[in-house]
């Protein structure tokens, strides 16, 4: 087991960096994942199949292709990337930040999917009875449709987890491969295999990164028998 | 209370049409399925908007399509208990019931959680699930988290459709309770004859999305073309009478009316007790000199106030017993041979036997008192 843990320091960055990254993407995409999975579930207004299509659009595209969309709109000279920098001071380009967007975008078709459905499946009349007692639709919506459509959330925020731990196209197109700053594990695992003896620290990264996989999916497993079982739904 | 409601909206192929103003203490809206109540009740809890209309409670205008008002359901005040219960599956039956105190503003909060609870029984249940809970129970928070948001009004839509004989017994002396030791005033949708019979002040009579008759409940009940065909069987005559005493030896209770001493089977009501009776029509025979050598234990003396013609070949009499009108139902064949007409000084039968649960409310007056 030795060798399996005596990681680089540049290794151990990569595992850090990812953890991060997918941490940071997750979190991000949850708030807008709501917003969208909201309006497709229950909007009714011109353009909806457009915006469905624009939603899964990263889940269609080559990963290399939503990168450079990325890099032309969130790089140094795309309009969204100088609007946020002047504005915000928030750089994206050939940062770790570059990175949690990308693995974002590439995670929130899975996300918004997985939180669509558990709002399609709550029973609305339920909530028109709160209504009746006096709350207002945002109450409504805190206190009864967030807390059943909490399975569901929990779903899509490890399914996003899930993707940004794996997402390498977009990634390495939009902010490259950069140690210690953009080297996320695929990126650290795809720069071993281009090295001569590469071979032991390529397995190394493998193995943690099924790991972490696995760590990830048993939590929410468990997270989401715990809110089912507290909920108690017929 | 004042409820005042003048609507038209059309869903589809159905077109509701509904114009009535009640002030009863418990107004029945009453007609078959697809008679448009349901809609109705919708429209005043602001479930739905009405294409065209005005709703206002004590003069408070809820929806007035003409002004541009629409007043937003969370803003109504209006309680709702739908037939399916409808609680909070992720709140224990004390969430559930604290729900409305939230958003009623605390000057406004007249309903005690102490006193709902213990009014509907369910103190023991406090902990548990919504689904941990019996179809009657769940029914029963259901009515106590609507009262306890303090509505002004409240509205029950069919809340005892969806549950068995034994379930609906459960639930009916609430119903009484709430009607009786509270001051809200409740709508109630049903399609029930006895559930009106029982419960209702007033009767707002709806089909095909119109209403065709309104008035109190025992105007209401007599009019047999009014009930649904699957109903009619049910309805007859209501009374208000007293308990007079109980015939321990042969287990019966009298009942004291304006028509005359009903004998019906024991009762679990105290001397003194009023019970609302419903005498069906089919169970009342007519007899035009004081019978005699008849098991028959109960024998009206009327006269005859109105004779009306049934489903074939039944006609339909009204009995005016002292005031009191009773109706029977009996065939035409009958009618002719007994030479029935207007004035004519008659006697209504009816069997002790033919009193159940069903039309005496003995099934609740148990669950009351014990």
């Amino acid at each position: 087991m030795n060798w399996l843990l005596d990681l680089t320091p540049d290794e151990w960055n990569a595992v850090r960096l990812s953890i991060k990254v997918a941490t940071v993407a997750m979190i991000a995409s949850l708030p807008p994942g709501i917003l969208i999975a909201l309006l497709l579930a229950r909007g009714r207004f011109w353009g909806k199949t457009l915006l469905n299509g624009l939603v899964h659009l990263p889940l269609i595209l080559p990963p290399v292709v939503t990168g450079y969309l990325l890099l032309l709109s969130f790089g140094r000279r795309g309009p969204a990337g100088v609007f946020l920098a002047e504005h915000f001071g928030i750089v994206f380009s050939f940062r770790w930040t570059g990175a949690a967007l990308a693995c974002g975008v590439m995670g929130f078709p899975l996300m918004v999917r997985a939180i669509r459905l558990s709002i399609e499946a709550v029973d609305r009349r339920i909530e028109a009875a709160a209504g009746t007692l006096g709350a207002n639709p945002l109450w409504v919506f805190a206190t009864i449709t967030l807390p059943l459509i909490l399975p569901g959330l929990i779903a899509g925020a490890i399914l996003s987890f899930a993707k940004a731990m794996g997402e390498f196209g977009a990634t390495i197109t939009f902010v490259s491969n950069i140690p210690n700053e953009t080297q996320t594990l695929p990126s650290a695992i795809y720069t071993f295999t281009q090295v001569p003896g590469g071979d032991a620290g390529a397995l190394r990264l493998t193995l943690i990164s099924i790991g972490i996989s696995m760590v990830a999916l048993v939590a929410s497993e468990v997270l989401a028998r715990r809110v089912g079982q507290r909920m108690d739904i017929e | 209370m004042t409820l005042s409601v003048d609507i038209n909206h059309r869903l589809g192929d159905f077109a509701v049409e509904a114009k009535f103003d009640s002030a009863g203490r418990l107004t029945a809206l009453f007609g078959p399925s697809g008679s448009g109540k349901s809609t109705v009740i919708n429209l005043i809890a602001g479930l739905i908007r009405p294409d065209k209309g005005r709703i206002a409670v004590d003069g408070r205008v809820l929806v007035d399509t003409d002004a541009r008002i629409f007043v937003p359901m969370h803003k109504r005040r209006i309680g709702m208990v739908f037939q399916d219960a409808r609680l909070f599956p992720h709140m224990s039956v004390a969430a559930n019931l604290r729900y409305g105190r939230w958003f009623t503003p605390s000057t406004e909060r007249y309903a005690k959680i102490d006193a709902v609870v213990e009014l509907l029984g369910i103190g023991h249940l406090l902990d548990r699930r919504p689904a941990r809970l019996s179809g009657g129970e769940k029914q029963r928070v259901a009515i106590g988290r609507a009262l306890l948001a303090s509505p002004k009004l409240l509205l029950m839509d069919e809340p005892l459709a969806s549950l068995d004989e034994a379930r609906k017994a459960e639930i009916l002396p609430y119903v009484e309770r709430l009607r009786d030791e509270t001051k809200i005033p409740i709508v109630y949708v049903s399609h029930s004859v006895a559930e009106v019979a029982r419960l209702a002040s007033d009767v707002v009579v709806l089909a095909q999305g119109k209403v065709v008759a309104s008035g109190p409940t025992e105007a209401i009940m007599q009019r047999l073309d009014l009930l649904p065909a699957e109903e009619r069987g049910e309805g007859g005559a209501v009374l208000d009478t007293k308990v007079l005493h109980h015939d321990e030896a042969f287990g019966m209770t009298v009942l004291g009316s304006q028509a005359g001493e009903i004998r019906v089977p024991r009762l679990a009501r105290p001397a003194g007790a009023t019970v609302r009776l419903r005498i069906r029509a089919r169970d009342v025979m007519i007899a035009t000199e004081q019978p005699t050598g008849l098991s028959a234990l109960n024998i009206l003396a009327g006269t005859i106030a109105a004779v009306r013609p049934g489903i074939e070949p039944t006609v339909e009499i009204a009995i005016d017993c002292n005031g009191a009108i009773v109706l029977a139902r009996i065939t035409e064949q009958s009618k002719r041979t007994l030479r029935l007409s207007l004035g004519r000084q008659v006697f209504a039968v009816i069997k002790t036997v033919s009193f159940d649960s069903a039309t005496t409310g003995a099934g609740l007056s148990v669950e009351a008192d014990g």
